[in-house]
């Protein structure tokens, strides 16, 4: 074993008393997973059933990207379309044809639910495996839900996945399989290190493209790069896949540990582990440490997002100096956040769910060096003399394993190192 | 169901919040699914705000479905309240709520708050956001304003300006100024920046000026029926209707103070010879109602450009865009789906495009300039400096912002006499404008390369000669020397049908 499985320290936070709140909630829905999922799979396509807000939402959500040819859309539902049902389902035929024979790239389609398509109760399940016949084998149709009344931001991938999974084909093999979309450049840098330690049969869900399925059976072993996926998690237990569990591959500390628990698993020995994790570690940890200097000795208050702020408190905490006061989840899954929670120092109060504007005031009583919140909240935040960095960018932005330590800790850097260059005194 | 990518309104509720971000002392509590609060960071980002939206969500999840959604408003509803201790509160549902039918107006009015409770009725599913903002100015107005005695000096309200409205900051102290110099007070702007107690004393203006008939309109009326106010047709953008817009109120007031017209450069910057090279650039409409009518105006009689085609999104306007392109000689084009738009560009092949956001985009896609004339915008159209739209200065903004994106007359001049130069040509692309670099040209020829009719082929002479052609009139060229060789059953094209064509089409 190499030297990253050190002891929790005093415990960790796994078993500290969790604050549960319910009221507004400043959040984004399951459907703006589309954005980055979409990139993600080259011939998929996101067919949002929903409203008008649904489009709007992911128009906002997407700036720019939205004109380069996105494969992305909303059938919008209209006034008559909720008066009968039966018409809906002939409705969505007609638009997925014309959709279809627009753009024939197409070979993987998604239904997405929303909180209208859910409330009105909108068969989409029903509706994916009638339209998965007719376009058979060309175009797989799957559906999921992205509404906002049952996900929160990065659980849209989480459900998209978890859909998916179901209909892998199966095997008989050894594999391992790494769930979570990541950038296509922090994948091949993960696909290297697992090849350097001589882990064989390895693939990723999401693939970039139909053709290069994954496949699961009772021998897989499944590891997850996003701490958000726990439908996909109880999905893959049922097709009879084991869980890695691990701290999440954010900085040097984290991609070292969970890329233990596979070597251990896989059998490989110390010295190979030496040999291929060396070099990109002390690469990282020298990256980490030119850009954490801004970050030493301050404090961090998360507001809920995307259930990356563990292993992100976790980074910040033990590799950048930072002390955490609140670290808030939108919902916390002891199996995949455990290993998190273990290393993380106890001290900060962890949350789960929210009241915004009690968080608000906990968050304005303690007056964090920085504050991890969304767009709504920053800028307001901002106003009142506190840093923030504005968290979507952590979903966007390549964070993940050795080579991104440095700019992970930079992200953080750079609103406390404007305000120094600003010359507004840091309070 | 509609197939949509793009949309140039957002959902009425939006419309909503625009009015109760821009009013102060007014909260708005919206019966919403979790996750409708991405809306905030319109407020916040694009227009920069610096305080959250006063808008509370219930945010109800899947789980509050079966149980108590109306209690959870109510709890919203009081939590509110009590927080924030508004002046008045709206109360509204979102596309979800209206669909699980919980009546917030009903609910909230039950509660017994000590303020003014106004429900909204917001068909989701039916109309947009412009609806949405026009129907709750319109509902607080209906609510709050009573009948009240005239000021003493002739005064007015400003009606329509919102949060996150195009250029409304600008506008507003624009417009403010002009009435001040012809003696006239504002007694209240709305909603923006007004409180639901400026809202009560609307009723003592003399008149009111309708600046954005898409957000006030409504509003306009009720107040010409109820407190006799009659209200201004005239949209003060460009020179001309800017003196237009003053005449109106000179009638509605009997001012006769003298306006100082020096800051007004557009006219004679129009007039200089340096703006000869603009006579006659083919330019596309399209955008809001009212911007657009305002724009071709501007457009033609002040720029000397020649529309050849406009359209709005909004179809409340579209019986006023249709007239007025009947007038102008050309097809109104009214869509809210951005590929009938940018097939409509493709097919006219303007010279430039004045338009939203949206026409930015396929202006860039297809190498076209444009500007930027109406909503939906993004983050670089709210600027920091002073930018009104409206009035004299307003009218300086618009040559100004039009003017840049063209390719300057020199410029243009030069490019025809080096085209063969080596290192002076049109692929070289000018340097400051985008739309135009080499690498935009380079994934352009897509469209601008393919033939428009198979049938035809470019003798390599012809292909040649075309080539010649400054890149901004290529496309326009090979469609009509196509189309003339089509008429005539040519299946070749020799540099001679080029010319003829050329000839042809001469305006």
């Amino acid at each position: 074993m190499t030297d990253q499985s050190r002891p929790p320290i005093a415990g960790g936070c796994r078993s500290a008393p969790i604050l549960k709140q319910r009221g507004q909630r400043e959040v984004f829905c399951g459907l703006t997973g589309i954005i980055w999922l979409h990139r993600k799979m080259q011939d998929a396509f996101f067919l949002v059933v929903g409203s008008r807000t649904c489009a709007h939402l992911l128009q906002s959500a997407a700036g720019v990207m939205i004109f380069a040819e996105p494969r992305f859309g909303t059938a919008i539902l209209e006034e008559s379309d909720l008066a009968g049902l039966n018409d809906a389902h002939a409705e969505l035929d007609r638009e997925v044809e014309t959709l279809l024979s627009r753009r024939p790239d197409i070979r993987q389609l998604f239904l997405v639910g929303s909180c209208p398509s859910e409330v009105i109760k909108l068969d989409l399940n029903r509706a994916a495996e009638r339209l998965t016949q007719a376009y058979a084998p060309k175009v797989r149709v799957l559906e999921y839900s992205g509404s906002g009344i049952e996900t929160t931001f990065t659980q849209g991938e989480d459900a998209c996945l978890a859909a998916m999974v179901p209909v892998l084909p199966k095997t008989e093999e050894r594999n391992l399989v790494v769930v979570g979309a990541l950038p296509d450049v922090v994948e091949d840098q993960m696909l290297g290190l697992l090849d350097g330690l001589g882990i064989e049969n390895v693939q990723v869900l999401p693939a970039r493209t139909i053709d290069a399925d994954v496949q699961i059976g009772p021998n897989t072993v499944f590891a997850l790069t996003q701490p958000f996926l726990g439908e996909t998690h109880a999905a893959m237990l049922r097709r009879g896949a084991r869980h890695l569990a691990a701290p999440f591959p954010l900085g040097e500390e984290g991609t070292t540990a969970w890329l233990s628990v596979i070597a251990k698993e896989f059998g490989v020995s110390d010295e190979l582990f030496e040999k291929t994790t060396d070099a990109p570690r002390r690469r990282a940890r020298q990256a980490v440490a030119q850009a954490a200097e801004a970050l030493d000795g301050k404090s961090v208050f998360f507001f809920p997002d995307s259930q990356l702020e563990i292993p992100l408190a976790r980074f910040l905490t033990r590799e950048c100096g930072m002390s955490a006061i609140e670290v808030g989840m939108p919902y916390i899954h002891d199996a995949i956040h455990g290993p998190d929670l273990d290393l993380l120092p106890a001290g900060p109060q962890i949350s789960e769910g929210q009241d915004v504007d009690l968080q608000l005031d906990r968050c304005r009583e303690a007056r964090p060096d920085l504050t991890v919140c969304g767009l709504g909240l920053a800028n307001p935040l901002e106003a009142e003399g506190l840093s923030t960095k504005w968290a979507i960018e952590l979903v966007f932005t390549p964070v993940h394993f050795y080579e991104q330590a440095g700019d992970l800790a930079s992200l953080f850097a750079r609103p406390l190192r404007r305000k120094a260059i600003l010359g507004v005194a840091a309070e | 169901m509609k197939l949509t990518v793009w949309t140039y309104e957002g959902p009425p509720h939006v419309g909503a919040m625009r009015v109760a971000t821009g009013m102060k002392g007014l909260h708005y509590v919206l019966h919403a699914p979790q996750g409708d609060t991405y809306a905030d960071l319109l407020f916040t980002m694009i227009e920069r705000r610096d305080h959250r939206p006063p808008v509370t969500y219930t945010t109800f999840q899947a789980r509050d479905l079966g149980a108590d959604t109306a209690g959870l408003f109510k709890d919203a509803c009081q939590d509110a309240y009590d927080r924030f201790l508004p002046e008045a509160i709206i109360v509204g549902a979102s596309c979800t709520a209206e669909l699980i039918q919980d009546d917030p107006g009903g609910l909230a009015e039950t509660m017994g708050l000590p303020i003014p409770v106004i429900p909204l009725e917001l068909p989701s599913y039916q109309r947009k956001e412009n609806f949405g903002a026009d129907e709750t100015f319109f509902q607080i107005v209906k609510h709050l304003a009573k009948p009240m005695e005239k000021t003493e000096r002739v005064s007015c309200n400003i009606i329509g300006p919102t949060a996150l409205g195009f250029r409304h900051r600008d506008d507003v102290a624009e417009i403010t100024n002009l009435l001040y110099e012809l003696g006239i007070e504002v007694n209240v702007t709305a909603p923006m920046g007004a409180t639901p107690a400026d809202i009560a004393k609307m009723g003592q203006a003399h008149f009111n000026v309708l600046l954005y008939p898409e957000t006030g309109e409504t509003a306009a009326r009720h107040c010409e029926r109820t407190f006799d106010q009659p209200y201004t047709k005239t949209i003060p953008i460009g020179a001309g209707a800017t003196w237009d817009f003053i005449e109106e109120i000179r009638q509605l007031s009997g001012s006769t103070n003298e306006i100082d017209s020096d800051r007004l450069r557009q006219t004679w910057w129009s007039r200089s010879v340096d703006s000869t090279y603009l006579t006659g650039k083919r330019v596309f409409l399209f955008g809001d109602g009212t911007h657009v009518k305002a724009a071709a105006r501007v457009a033609r009689d002040e720029m000397g450009f020649e529309v050849v085609g406009m359209g709005c999104y909004n179809r409340e306007y579209a019986r006023d865009v249709r007239a007025l392109a009947k007038e102008y000689g050309v097809e109104a084009l009214i869509t809210d789906d951005y590929l009938l738009v940018e097939k409509t560009i493709e097919e006219l092949q303007p010279e430039m495009i004045l338009g939203t956001q949206m026409e930015r985009h396929i202006g860039k896609r297809l190498g076209i300039p444009c500007a930027v004339i109406s909503a939906p915008v993004h983050v670089q159209d709210f600027p920091a400096r002073y930018s009104p739209q409206m009035g004299f200065e307003g009218a300086n903004v618009l040559f100004d912002t039009w003017i840049h994106p063209l390719v300057m007359g020199l410029e243009e001049h030069l490019l025809h006499m080096f085209r063969e130069d080596f290192e002076f040509n049109d692929a070289a692309g000018p340097s400051h404008h985008g739309g135009h670099s080499p690498k935009k040209a380079a994934s352009a020829p897509v469209i601008e390369e393919a033939p428009v009719n198979d049938n035809v082929i470019w003798l390599s002479d012809a292909e040649r000669e075309l080539k010649k052609i400054p890149f901004f009139v290529r496309g326009k060229a090979r469609r009509n020397t196509e189309s003339y060789a089509n008429e005539r059953g040519l299946n070749q094209i020799s540099v001679d049908t080029l010319y003829e064509a050329k000839a042809h089409f001469a305006r």
